[in-house]
């Protein structure tokens, strides 16, 4: 069963550091339409790489802390966690192949 | 590989032209397929240029007005609601010379195409154009934006610059200041185009300044935006302002490049409908919205355009002698 973890400035610290597999963090909000694109394709990737990789997502507008720990400037971005440490940003709504070209490579 | 399917209808765009075309073709039993694009933070995208927008005040239907990406959910569920099947893919060619039509999606340097239609709505729609300046592309996401709904809350208290003179320009503005300590608009003429009531909505505005008669020639910031050049086009001197943020609203160009040699166009790229109609040259194509209107180019006068694509192209299979 794969499902997207929900972030929050209280979690990420434990939830990132503590994870096994790569975690790729979907910064976003409510009022951002390309957001909304993206979001189906983040979970046929949860779907698609059970075990392998984690996706979570952090709403930004409530978590600003994290958001600017990170210096998110523009949203959706997406940055891939790897041992705890970001191994890949990604800025913008890209396509599904566009988003598995950049990270697959972390895999 | 097989070859696919013959379609009814293929709509290739999802902003509200395109989705209107699909509430009325899939009401007129004609199942269409809705090529809707693929995720971008340009307005090249599923939902057009309305995704990238704030509150749309000027729909009608909407007196509290209503949030430009919420609006295209609601076009997109109301399309799916009466049976139109929609793909979140690119369309990467076509072929108008025979029928049924071929349009690919994928490589487009394979023989058969991905699917085939008796008629195409073509409503892909126009995007965003950019500065065209060398750092402009490298910042985008550390200061640079061209979605001022998705990345302005990223500015509070900062003193940012929206470039341009028209409607989009002045919303986002007037949009930004909610998070904004200043807000300039950049504008290389000496006076707004955009409608009455948004420049008086800006001008009233304690938070907005104006730079007249200026282009953009640089921006300025090693891993974030940090200042940016700007020319006076009267006296050509230039200045650099510490702002840290850069909304870029300039205008638009028409998402017609796919149709190149196989649709009429006009000499800034619009394809051309006949007038009354949204016939192209090509019988059996259609075209709505923002690709074919150089004038009005507004979310209403698109969806209208697209109810009319989706009548003219189901009286044209009827007299193609195909019954839905």
């Amino acid at each position: 069963m794969t499902s997207i973890t929900t972030l929050s400035d209280a979690t990420f610290d434990e939830t990132i550091g503590s994870a096994s597999e790569p975690v790729l963090v979907d910064f976003w909000a409510e009022w951002c339409g390309p957001c909304k694109i993206i979001a189906p394709i983040l979970a046929e990737i949860a779907g698609e790489h059970d075990g392998t990789l984690r996706i979570a997502k952090l709403n930004v507008d409530e978590n600003p802390g994290i958001a600017r720990r990170f210096e998110v400037m523009s949203i959706p971005t997406l940055i891939l966690f790897k041992d705890g440490e970001p191994a890949a940003r990604i800025i913008g709504a890209k396509p599904k192949s566009q988003l598995l070209a950049e990270i697959s490579p972390h895999l | 590989m097989s070859t696919p399917d013959v379609r009814d209808v293929i709509i290739i765009g999802s902003g509200p032209a395109g989705l209107t075309a699909a509430i009325y073709a899939a009401r007129g039993n004609l199942a269409p397929l809705v090529i809707e694009g693929e995720p971008s933070s340009t307005s090249d995208q599923p939902g057009g240029q309305l995704m990238l927008t704030t509150e749309v005040e000027n729909f009608p239907g909407f007196p509290e007005g209503i949030m430009g990406p919420e609006l295209m959910m609601r076009f997109r569920e109301q399309a799916i609601r009466f049976g139109a099947e929609v793909v979140t893919e690119k369309v990467t060619r076509v072929d108008f010379s025979t029928r049924p039509f071929g349009v690919w999606v994928g490589d487009p340097d394979v023989d058969e195409p991905t699917y085939r239609a008796r008629a195409v709505i073509v409503s892909t729609g126009a995007q965003s154009l950019m500065l065209g300046l060398e750092n402009e592309w490298r910042l985008i996401g550390h200061g640079v934006s061209t979605c001022a709904t998705c990345d302005g809350f990223f500015f509070r208290d900062h003193d940012i610059a929206v470039v341009g003179g028209g409607d989009s320009a002045v919303e986002e503005a007037t949009f930004l200041t909610k998070f904004a300590r200043s807000v300039t608009i950049i504008h290389r003429r000496d006076e707004l185009r955009a409608s009455k009531i948004m420049q008086d909505r800006a001008f009233a505005n304690d938070k907005i300044r104006f730079l007249w008669n200026s282009q953009v020639t640089e921006v300025l910031g090693d891993t974030s935006v940090e200042g940016v050049e700007v020319t006076d086009v009267t006296t050509g001197a230039r200045t650099v302002h510490p702002f840290t943020g850069l909304f870029v609203a300039i205008g638009h160009r028409p998402n017609t490049d796919l149709f190149a040699g196989q649709l009429a166009m006009k000499p800034n790229g619009y394809l051309v409908t006949e007038a009354g109609s949204t016939r192209t040259g090509v019988e059996g194509v259609f075209a709505c919205g923002d690709v074919q209107d150089d004038v009005y180019r507004q979310a209403v006068t698109a969806a209208g355009s697209g109810c009319a694509a989706a009548i003219d192209a189901e009286r044209w299979l009827e007299t193609q002698g195909h019954s839905a």
